[in-house]
């Protein structure tokens, strides 16, 4: 079991024949994802490694049937055409490894998916994958890198950074522990599936058994976790690590959803809603593994 | 950048057809002695600058003719107002206040919300976190049914605006809403939004920041740098940005942190996602160093954009030393980030004898990766300490920082820097 993807999922990639979509797309099926369309507007009837491509999603539809998750790999100003496409195609689940997102177009794109009632990761997640069963997205990058580094366990991760979702899972796989799915949240101001939204498909699933989290200053979503502790959406042990203790205020790094803005969001914040809610908060990343391992008494 | 001065703010508001004072904006003096004379009645001079308070710091100040107004201006401009310069003033007819009024819009991100909230408050002119919840309308905008007319005109009602200004005033949040969406602002708002002695609603100061991946859609406002910052992009931001702007193959993202670097201790900052970067610039303050700048190439960037980040970061003066802080086991394929960073260190150390490097890089294609670090750099090693490490160090933040510490303390030893 793993949560959202998972071995008979099907999936479809959006803008297969460009530089990532066409070398995630490799990943995807390599990794043994069930990746049965890719649609390129103008470049149907053509194959990107074995998988058929189409000009539209509506017409990958017809002729492959109903599909369960989507990967747009379209650059940030076509995202939200793409996005619309996938959610009139009746695609239920939207993993968005996008950046650079106009913010009006986020907004719209999170309505009509609510409206529709799909799930969207993203934008700027990296991706989600369930070890040794499938991944969306290019978390994993590569079969052989996705095999080293992701491997079967108990633990589910939950990151705010692209590269810490491969990291911590890493982490946990020195320590002799390992993951069942891990997800990257994205790094846009606003966010489709966000911890609070993933924390309970977690409780839900048997294979997990405690839950990671990497979180980052800025938005609203360390506390929202908390709230869903405290709420008792999520009962498993959690433990959090939360980045950029040194920040100044009104900087704005990479990610862009880490602002600190007007008081809020800040990790002493974020840190103090967390421990109230019971949560094991660590200092430092390497604190991750050893914390989880004892709390799973293994 | 992406935030707007007040005088840009009040232009795009003119359009939506919310009324400002009448002004202009002046970069001397005498220009603003000319624009006093045109408008011919007294004037306020406001500075320009992207802070708060600009009345308190004596930014903002009045005068009743032309040739008080040149002086006035001959004060302000060339002020510094929270170390920022104010290079321009926003010369406006002196508007006589009856009411004062707050107007707002603003994205919540927060998981039930995730739109715009319009939030509306008749006690307008301070602070909009000072000023108590019942005295605040606020409403949340579908924006697939998008803002109406009435829902303006309700949060008057809500707080028993009076009749009479009711219509101009729902006009002028209607007007804010339409630029908030219209120039894809991340906030926006006009606080005060005045009512004058004779009845009129008007602009008095805005605050309006665009969204940095919407900015392309907007060539017309001549944004320099698509990224929120607290001040002004400095030379050196403009030329990183250069190198981001129109790739979109991955992120590069450089800032500069220390745009007058007083005394010793900074390196040069080269971090590899995000949250990892972040860990990495803890560790180094812990050990006394300071980043001259902050930096992330992510997102898998190609070979030729992490070159030109590095190249940027080397040519940084009064650095001690540079630091690639892959404090990640990326996904992406790192040979990418050896073949670029090996190009700007070939092009750069030879420059600089003895200048330490720190580098860090794991995850995907690592193995391939370290030796293109290592055979790359093997001939600059006789001038210049490289230390190169991989993922067993991805975590040894402190280590790595310790090492950067102790190789820039050698560096200043063979400069004849007393540590």
């Amino acid at each position: 079991m793993a949560i959202l993807i998972e071995k008979n999922t099907t999936v479809l990639v959006q803008g297969i024949t460009g530089r990532e979509g066409s070398a995630r797309a490799a990943f995807m099926k390599g990794y043994g994802t069930k990746v049965v369309a890719g649609v390129t507007p103008g470049r149907g009837g053509e194959e990107v490694s074995g998988i058929p491509v189409f000009n539209t999603v509506e017409e990958a539809v017809k002729a492959k049937g109903p599909i369960d998750a989507s990967v747009t790999f379209v650059p940030g100003p076509g995202l939200k055409e793409a996005v619309y496409e996938a959610l009139d195609g009746g695609i239920k689940f939207i993993v968005m490894p996008v950046e650079r997102v106009p913010l009006y177009d986020i907004l719209e794109m999170l309505a009509y998916g609510k409206q529709k009632g799909a799930k969207l990761l993203g934008p700027g997640s990296i991706g989600i994958i369930s070890p040794g069963v499938a991944a969306a997205g290019w978390l994993g990058g590569t079969p052989e890198f996705a095999k080293r580094v992701f491997v079967p366990g108990p633990v589910g991760v939950i990151s705010r950074s692209g590269g810490q979702s491969g990291t911590v899972p890493w982490a946990i796989q020195q320590a002799g522990l390992g993951v069942s799915t891990v997800l990257h949240v994205g790094t846009e101001p606003v966010l489709g599936m966000s911890f609070s939204d993933i924390l309970p498909l977690f409780e839900k699933d048997q294979d997990t058994k405690a839950v990671a989290i990497f979180g980052e200053i800025g938005g609203p979503y360390e506390e929202e976790a908390a709230e869903a502790v405290r709420k008792k959406e999520f009962t498993k042990p959690l433990v959090v690590y939360v980045a950029g203790a040194w920040a100044p205020e009104g900087m704005r790094f990479s990610h862009a959803s880490s602002i600190i803005e007007r008081g809020k969001g800040s990790a002493k914040d974020k840190i103090k809603s967390l421990k109230e809610a019971g949560v094991h908060v660590v200092d430092r990343p390497d604190e991750i593994a050893p914390t989880l391992k004892r709390l799973l008494g293994v | 950048m992406a935030r707007l001065y007040e005088y840009q703010g009040k232009q795009l508001l003119k359009t939506a057809k919310v009324p400002i004072p009448q002004g202009e904006v002046a970069a001397t003096p005498q220009e603003a002695r000319k624009i006093a004379e045109k408008i011919g009645k007294p004037v306020a001079i406001k500075s320009q600058v992207w802070a708060g308070g600009r009345g308190k710091a004596g930014g903002i100040k009045f005068a009743n003719n032309p040739e008080e107004a040149e002086k006035v201006a001959k004060d302000i401009l060339g002020m510094e107002i929270k170390n920022l310069k104010v290079e321009k003033v926003l010369v406006e007819e002196k508007l006589d206040v009856d009411k004062e009024y707050y107007v707002g819009v603003i994205i919540d991100a927060s998981r039930e919300v995730k739109a715009p909230v319009v939030m509306f408050s008749t006690e307008g002119g301070m602070d909009i976190e000072s000023v108590p919840s019942d005295k605040i309308a606020q409403v949340t905008v579908d924006v697939l049914r998008g803002f109406r007319l009435y829902d303006a005109l309700n949060l008057c009602v809500k707080l028993k605006v009076s009749t009479k200004v009711l219509p101009s005033i729902a006009q002028a949040i209607m007007g804010l809403y339409q630029t908030f969406k219209g120039y894809n602002c991340r906030t926006s708002e006009i606080n005060p939004l005045i009512q004058t002695k004779d009845g009129r609603i008007i602009a008095g100061d805005c605050r309006m920041a665009i969204d940095d991946s919407s900015v392309f859609r907007h060539p017309e406002l001549g944004i320099e740098v698509a990224r929120e910052a607290p001040t002004p992009p400095t030379e050196f931001d403009k030329i990183a940005w250069w190198i981001e702007e129109g790739d979109l193959r991955g992120t590069c993202y450089i800032a500069q942190m220390a745009p007058d670097k007083k005394g010793l201790g900074y390196v040069g900052y080269h971090g590899i996602g995000g949250g990892g970067a972040i860990l990495g610039v803890d560790a180094l303050n812990r050990q006394g160093l300071k980043i001259a700048n902050y930096a992330d190439t992510s997102g898998n960037p190609t070979a030729a954009k992490v070159y030109r980040a590095a190249k940027v970061i080397l040519s940084q003066p009064d650095i001690e030393g540079y630091m690639l802080g892959g404090f990640i086991v990326a996904n992406q394929e790192q040979w990418h980030h050896a073949h670029g960073v090996v190009k700007a260190l070939r092009e750069e150390l030879p420059k600089r004898p003895g200048f330490p490097c720190v580098i860090l890089l794991c995850g995907n294609k690592e193995k391939e990766s370290m030796e293109i670090l290592k055979e790359g750099t093997a001939d600059l090693q006789k001038q210049n300490p490289i230390e190169i490490y991989g993922s067993d160090k991805v975590y040894e933040t402190e280590f790595l920082a310790k090492r950067m510490r102790a190789l820039v303390d050698e560096y200043r030893k063979k400069r004849g820097i007393k540590a």
